[in-house]
């Protein structure tokens, strides 16, 4: 086939030295590379003792809210069940008793959450259908672990902690 | 000349007896142009007139005196006539109406449906969603009351009530003797038995199916599911007082509530005893039917199958546990 352009880079083929032979300016070059490496910011964090900081947007784990009076937000109306794509969260209410008054906000709560966390996509659509503000996935990534049945999330890991008593 | 009348419903012509009231009218044609109801009943002999939310605009009299109605009515107590043309939602004016009597029966309702039983199914809920507005502007404290116990079957919720009366009109029709009745006047008028005593008759459960709003709920189902989480079935059972005819709510293999059948209109086919409906709670105790027609549109339709195979329980089966004891032994040894 005949070239396209008449141009023509002329390649010269001269023959190594020693240095070149012995691969020295190669290695001077690529080491060079690596010690300014040394004197740049590091790219990794020591995770899990250095955590970065997430996107405001992010979706973590769950938490159960309380609300200003340190009483639990859920009043067990099955919306957010209803509204996971992927059937990750189960529910049993219970009729609040006299005596818990201070302990749940409305007169019907939650006895029994449970969000199954290897099923849950975490897209955060519990938190878009909860009409009392209770839900929202402002945790850290859930933790690792061994069995399927710690996966499995109850209230006693998704509540808030209890406010402080003044 | 012929004994039936006709009528004209948003352009609609029907004939149907003298007699008939508007709304049952526009029943006979069904879809969309049947005005909501929240206190007419047909089961209900005097139900109607009071919360006026099928209000509708009557553009022709009669083929006599074809002037308009002057103002907007109530079409489950107004009477067809002969040539009378109505409007319901082909005019901007009773829809605008409507959104401004739901509006007046939101007023004093507590904005509780995620704790409210009823939520699911409830008629109000239906008609908030179908006209009303986003928010309230009422701006005062709402009505309350304090809580009345009248028995250990059925829950009143007097905050909810909207006091359409039918619950009062089924004691008197239904019941052999009336136990509960409205107290006081207007604004605070209210639902009540009037020694607080238990209602105990033979089919006082009724008043649950009737209350259009979560006023009345069923005690025993209190809390213990949502609406949209139970399965309704259709069965029946030899009953000496009633005719058997029921709606179960299965959760899973458990019969959470029985509710009587209820028609597109949301109105019971036929009343249920007690017994039926509040100590019946065994599949075994009754004869299973087809799974209740729900319409796609209804809240309670997600995951709604209706063939008579029922879904798959999972029973605990000794033999399957000792094979796989190994493998279940693995997932809890760590």
């Amino acid at each position: 086939m005949e070239p396209l352009t008449s141009k023509k880079k002329v390649l010269e083929k001269k023959p190594l030295t020693f240095a070149e032979r012995m691969y020295l300016p190669a290695i001077t070059k690529g080491l060079a590379i690596t010690i300014s490496h040394f004197f740049k910011k590091e790219a990794t964090i020591r995770y899990p003792e250095q955590q970065r900081e997430f996107s405001t947007n992010f979706r973590g784990m769950h938490s159960l809210k309380r609300d200003e009076e340190g009483k639990e937000r859920c009043t067990a109306c099955g919306l957010c069940a209803l509204s996971c794509p992927a059937e990750a969260i189960t529910m049993i209410a219970s009729e609040r008793k006299p005596e818990e008054k201070d302990l749940y906000r409305e007169e019907k709560y939650a006895s029994v959450y449970e969000i199954n966390m290897l099923r849950c996509i975490f897209c955060g659509l519990c938190e878009e259908a909860c009409p009392k503000e209770a839900i929202y996935l402002d945790g850290p990534i859930v933790p690792s672990d061994y069995l399927r049945k710690d996966f499995i999330y109850g209230k006693d890991k998704l509540v808030e902690a209890p406010l402080e008593k003044k | 000349m012929s004994d039936k009348v006709k009528v004209t419903i948003d352009g609609i012509t029907v004939e149907v007896a003298p007699g008939t009231t508007i709304l049952n009218a526009a029943r006979q044609i069904g879809g969309d142009i049947v005005p909501p109801a929240m206190c007419y009943y047909s089961k209900l002999e005097g139900s109607g007139g009071k919360c006026r939310t099928c209000i509708v605009k009557v553009s022709k009299g009669s083929e006599k005196d074809p002037r308009p109605m002057p103002k907007l009515v109530a079409s489950c107590r107004t009477t067809v006539m002969d040539g009378m043309e109505v409007m319901n939602i082909t005019s901007p004016e009773v829809i605008e109406a409507r959104s401004g009597v739901v509006e007046m029966l939101l007023i004093n309702h507590p904005l509780d449906c995620p704790v409210c039983d009823q939520a699911g199914e409830c008629d109000l809920q239906n008609l908030g969603y179908e006209h009303g507005l986003q928010k309230t502007r009422y701006e005062f404290e709402r009505r309350t009351f304090e809580r009345i116990d009248i028995g250990d079957k059925i829950q009143l919720h007097m905050n909810r009530c909207i006091l359409c009366y039918r619950c009062v009109f089924t004691a008197d029709q239904i019941t052999n003797k009336r136990v509960h009745g409205i107290l006081n006047r207007g604004d605070h008028s209210e639902i009540s038995t009037y020694i607080q005593t238990a209602v105990d008759n033979d089919f006082s459960g009724n008043v649950i199916d009737v209350c259009p709003v979560g006023a009345l709920t069923d005690k025993t189902f209190r809390f213990k599911n949502r609406v949209w989480f139970t399965k309704p079935i259709d069965a029946h059972r030899d009953c000496p007082t009633c005719s058997g005819k029921v709606t179960l709510w299965y959760k899973g293999a458990d019969v959470l509530r029985v509710t009587a059948r209820k028609d597109v209109y949301g109105e019971v086919e036929e009343f249920i005893c007690n017994t039926c409906r509040f100590d019946k709670k065994k599949t075994a105790d009754w004869t299973i039917e087809h799974p209740t027609h729900i319409p796609d549109t209804s809240v309670i339709a997600s995951n709604h199958y209706e063939t008579l195979i029922p879904l798959p329980v999972i029973q605990e089966d000794e033999r399957l546990k000792e094979a796989n004891r190994v493998e279940l032994e693995k997932t809890t040894k760590f």
